[in-house]
């Protein structure tokens, strides 16, 4: 599955009442770091099919939802399980240290 | 294990993307690992301006796109994972990924860079994207209209601060001397920018704020004076440390952590080079960075002719 595209109108959709976990990538087109990191959102896509959906916001085109979120800072990753953030990762990290927190999403 | 690769590159920044291009030129059967996709530090500039060849400027991702660019010409793909150890078996060197899989050659260029320092002050950590930032092309825009805090004096200090006065109201420039020690063509745009107040021989001892960034302390280093600054951001440009920690000692480092080389790029362990902002030396430049890489590669080029004589 490619990685999703949400939005502030259909943020509700398709995060907050997702059956399954969801990882949403806030990042904007100005910002290095985001450009660093999105292969490897794409390959997470791919590899947590069905488990993990994988999603990226713009936040530039879509600030309602990083201000509800607190975003400060881009790349932002927070992972989404019942409607509910449980866990973030600030800035661009390493694939292995994404899938760690995946790890901990999924197995709880 | 894979075997039969010349040269194994790790880091995509400028200097170990201009070394794959030197060794692919050189048909050295090369790969590049890289934690994330190829860029390095100048993925976060704004704008660089004393890159030769490009005399309007260019923002520090397009330079870093076009490094890319000319590297997958020369057939680039670059491994996305991260260097976790180099060990030695024999003649070989081996570099071991996150993802376990290890990449085996006679040469190893090691240019994983640098990371920005941290300030180590009460509140940094919990704050970490929470207004307290290292990167100003990524999170100034989320403090438009703001007053801010910029902690620093060289050339990044003060090139991000006036990239960061396209968007906040102010910037509190803190600094624990009493002059700058950026680029004089930098320090005369900040000194005369109207946005800009510096505030000399001051450090900060603590970030304050529950949920987000709403204040500083700040502590005059000549009189001992504290006082709280209402920021609601603040960003940290105190210097860089490498990234060394995963070769756990088996390269010569000096005493912040720099892997130490003759002038050829030559570590303590033969095969092994390091290359760019890893390398203990003066001036770090995406110039010196990418001179560097080419001398890398064309050192173990060098050196892989040698060993195939004897």
């Amino acid at each position: 599955m490619a990685v999703c595209q949400v939005t502030d109108q259909n943020f509700e959709q398709e995060v907050l009442q997702s059956d399954i976990p969801v990882l949403v990538d806030f990042w904007a087109a100005w910002c290095g770091p985001c450009r660093a990191i999105a292969p490897v959102i794409e390959e997470l896509a791919e590899e947590y099919q069905g488990k993990l959906k994988v999603c990226k916001l713009n936040v530039d085109e879509n600030p309602v939802t990083p201000g509800k979120y607190g975003i400060r800072a881009i790349p932002t990753l927070i992972f989404f399980k019942n409607g509910q953030p449980v866990e973030s990762i600030t800035g661009a990290v390493a694939k292995s240290t994404i899938e760690a927190v995946i790890s901990k999403v999924l197995g709880a | 294990m894979e075997r039969e690769l010349d040269l194994v590159i790790v880091g995509g920044g400028p200097a170990g993307l201009t070394a794959y291009i030197y060794a692919a030129r050189a048909r050295l059967k090369t790969v590049l690992v890289e934690r994330l996709s190829p860029g390095g530090q100048v993925l976060v500039t704004d704008w660089v301006e004393n890159y030769p060849g490009f005399p309007e400027g260019i923002s520090g991702a397009e330079l870093m796109e076009k490094f890319s660019a000319h590297a997958r010409t020369l057939g680039l793909e670059p491994i996305l994972d991260e260097a976790v150890g180099l060990t030695v078996d024999g003649e070989l060197r081996l570099v071991h990924l996150a993802s376990g899989r290890i990449l085996v050659a006679p040469t190893v260029i090691v240019a994983t860079g640098a990371s920005p320092k941290k300030l180590g002050v009460p509140g940094e950590a919990e704050l970490t994207g929470k207004g307290v930032s290292y990167c100003a092309t990524c999170d100034g825009p989320f403090f438009r209209d703001e007053v801010i805090a910029v902690v620093g004096g060289g050339n990044t200090a003060v090139q991000e601060s006036l990239f960061l006065t396209r968007f906040v109201r102010k910037i509190y420039l803190i600094h624990r001397r009493d002059q700058l020690r950026a680029t004089k063509i930098l320090q005369e745009r900040a000194l005369d920018h109207p946005k800009i107040e510096f505030l000399w021989n001051t450090v900060v001892t603590e970030i304050l704020g529950q949920e987000k960034v709403e204040g500083v302390r700040i502590k005059n280093v000549k009189t001992g004076e504290e006082e709280v600054l209402q920021v609601g951001g603040i960003f940290i440009f105190i210097g860089i440390k490498p990234q060394t920690e995963w070769l756990d000692g088996v390269l010569a480092v000096d005493e912040g952590g720099f892997i130490v080389t003759d002038s050829e790029m030559r570590t303590s362990l033969p095969g092994v080079f390091a290359a760019g902002d890893v390398r203990a030396k003066a001036c770090r430049q995406i110039v010196t960075a990418a001179g560097d890489g080419a001398t890398a590669a064309y050192m173990a080029e060098h050196y892989l002719a040698e060993r195939r004589k004897t």
